[in-house]
């Protein structure tokens, strides 16, 4: 199980409604369904990925978030949960806004594009930075819209949306992100998780 | 005919006026069951047969010898486990497997009823057979599952009755006849009513069968069931039992033979005049109509868990029509899940053996079953 996990579950209040975007197989719905009690849906894109969820007994939905969020009416869910997958939209922007008029709150995590070793990789070897979170090689990488924390923080400045709670994952520990942190944060951090809603 | 007098019937007294404004009553209602109803009565599945299924799902149909149309799916250990799960089949109305049907007598005339036969829709299939949970003495269903036609009477049964399902499993299937399912079913008809042995549906009181006609509707109805890749990787431009071409009219073709035994042992089990009947009640579904223009308000009242399949190679009803489901149950937020198998088997699909199919609607219905009992 994913470390920051238990800090999404934190954030979930008991006996609400989540939709997972970006299911994957499961894991976390399995673990909110089971620690919050929380009613809980799943979108995914991958058929074999969809397939495990039904055998755990999850209500998951074949789909692409960009296209397949449309058909949930406005508020449709307590909190809707984007997990590592801001960077591979095409257009995080209409994602956001979706997860946003889905969910009454959204929780967005974000590898941190900013953390040193990223920054190291570039700055030294001067090829695309590659590690443990980042795996892929530039040419595959589903990761097509890579973002740091602060570019996050500063994203919700621009299209205008509020971010409730920011916490940054270093070395399985988590740690809130202030206006006066935030250089560390995100020098450090590994992910950065947010919790949004509307302005 | 001995055999078919065996067939399990039920008589329903009370009547059922049918869409089309007629009433039947004292009508008999064919069916077939498979493993044990348990104490509590909450391991029922309603199975739905489709086009030209019947009630005989699994194991060996007694009428035609050979295995039941669902055999892949429904069996002891299999998907609908018949260890764990008592399943009901009835044959529709309109249908030739001992249902009430146009090659019945019509007791007034004493004629078989040909196409005096009322018309019947899937809203008046399923309202036959919600009958049967009365006779079996069960509240509420565990299920409702069923492919293409079935799938089409599943949508309409939890629509008609939103809490007499735990879950529902439409396969393959939409909630409006396009116009080419319209055009295909046409097709048939017109085969059927061309062969000058149809006789105006008359048939069943001569000795001759309009089985040309039928034959020729099921052979371009099988077409529709296939895909593309899948006949070309079964048949190609195979020759059947020989080296060249012919040059003449006889089946050179694989494929042309293929169609062509189709046709005939279909002929062998199906009336015509079913046939008829049943294709029209698949056109005038459309249950989109039927709440006007919103397919979501059909099924406002319901606390059912659906799970919704479709299949790639599916152009018969393919995946957008099943996903056009999937979006209104969304859209009043119903507990829905949905997934496209991967086959190139075509619409055929959930009727064969395609394992990722099969998987999930094994896990689907056990995980959920599992999940009822520990609620209660």
């Amino acid at each position: 199980m994913k470390a920051e996990y238990n800090f999404i579950a934190n954030i979930i209040e008991k006996n609400s409604t989540v939709l997972d975007v970006g299911c994957d197989d499961g894991t976390l719905m399995e673990f909110l369904r089971k620690n919050k009690n929380v009613n809980i849906r799943g979108i995914e894109i991958s058929k074999e990925k969809v397939q495990i969820c039904i055998a755990k007994g999850l209500t998951v939905i074949e789909g692409n978030a960009e296209l397949d969020l449309k058909q949930f009416p406005k508020n449709s869910f307590d909190y809707v949960v984007l997990g590592q997958t801001l960077q591979a939209f095409i257009n995080p922007e209409i994602v956001i806004k979706e997860l946003l008029r889905v969910g009454k709150k959204a929780i967005v995590t974000i590898p941190n594009f900013g953390n040193w070793k990223v920054r190291l990789d570039l700055l030294f070897k001067g090829t695309m930075p590659i590690t443990s979170s980042l795996p892929h090689e530039w040419y595959n990488t589903p990761n097509i819209h890579m973002c740091t924390i602060k570019d996050f923080v500063r994203f919700s400045e621009t299209i205008n949306f509020k971010i409730v709670k920011s916490l940054a994952l270093i070395n399985k520990n988590i740690s809130n992100i202030s206006k006066s942190n935030i250089f560390l944060k995100n020098l450090f951090g590994e992910l950065g998780i947010f919790l949004i809603e509307n302005k | 005919m001995n055999i078919r007098e065996n067939i399990k019937k039920l008589i329903i007294e009370k009547p059922l006026k049918l869409d089309c404004g007629k009433t039947i009553s004292k009508f008999p209602l064919a069916y077939e069951t498979y493993g044990k109803l348990n104490e509590n009565k909450d391991n029922a599945i309603l199975v739905f047969h489709a086009l030209t299924g019947d009630q005989f799902v699994t194991g060996v149909n007694p009428i035609t010898k050979k295995d039941g149309w669902w055999s892949y799916a429904v069996g002891p250990k299999k998907s609908i486990d018949t260890d764990k799960y008592f399943v009901i089949c009835a044959n529709v109305i309109g249908g030739c497997m001992g249902s009430f049907g146009p090659s019945h007598e019509n007791p007034e005339t004493k004629k078989i009823y040909g196409t005096d036969f009322p018309v019947i829709t899937i809203n008046d299939m399923v309202n036959a057979q919600v009958n049967l949970l009365d006779f079996f003495n069960i509240k509420k269903l565990f299920s409702v599952v069923g492919g293409s036609m079935g799938g089409m009477q599943v949508l309409q049964f939890v629509s008609n009755f939103p809490d007499k399902a735990k879950t529902a499993v439409p396969i393959a299937c939409t909630s409006s006849h396009s116009a080419q399912n319209i055009a295909f079913n046409e097709l048939g008809r017109q085969a059927i009513t061309a062969d000058h042995n149809w006789m105006d549906g008359k048939y069943n009181s001569k000795s001759t069968l309009p089985d040309k006609g039928l034959a020729v509707a099921r052979m371009a109805a099988h077409i529709t069931y296939l895909s593309k890749k899948g006949l070309q990787e079964k048949f190609g431009r195979n020759l059947q039992e020989r080296d060249d071409l012919k040059f003449g009219f006889d089946a050179d073709f694989q494929i042309e033979s293929y169609l062509r035994y189709q046709g005939s042992v279909f002929v062998d089990r199906f009336d015509a005049n079913s046939y008829l009947y049943i294709t029209r009640a698949m056109d005038y579904f459309d249950l989109v109509k039927q709440f006007d223009g919103n397919l979501s308000s059909a099924f406002k009242k319901t606390k059912t868990k659906f799970f919704i399949m479709s299949f790639t190679s599916d152009w018969l009803y393919p995946t957008q029509e099943n996903k056009d489901i999937v979006i209104a149950l969304n859209a009043i937020g119903a507990n829905v899940g949905f997934v496209e198998i991967d086959s190139d088997k075509g619409h055929d699909s959930f009727l064969l053996e395609v394992p990722d199919f099969l998987n999930a609607l094994k896990n689907f219905l056990d995980k959920s079953y599992i999940e009822g009992n520990s609620e209660s």
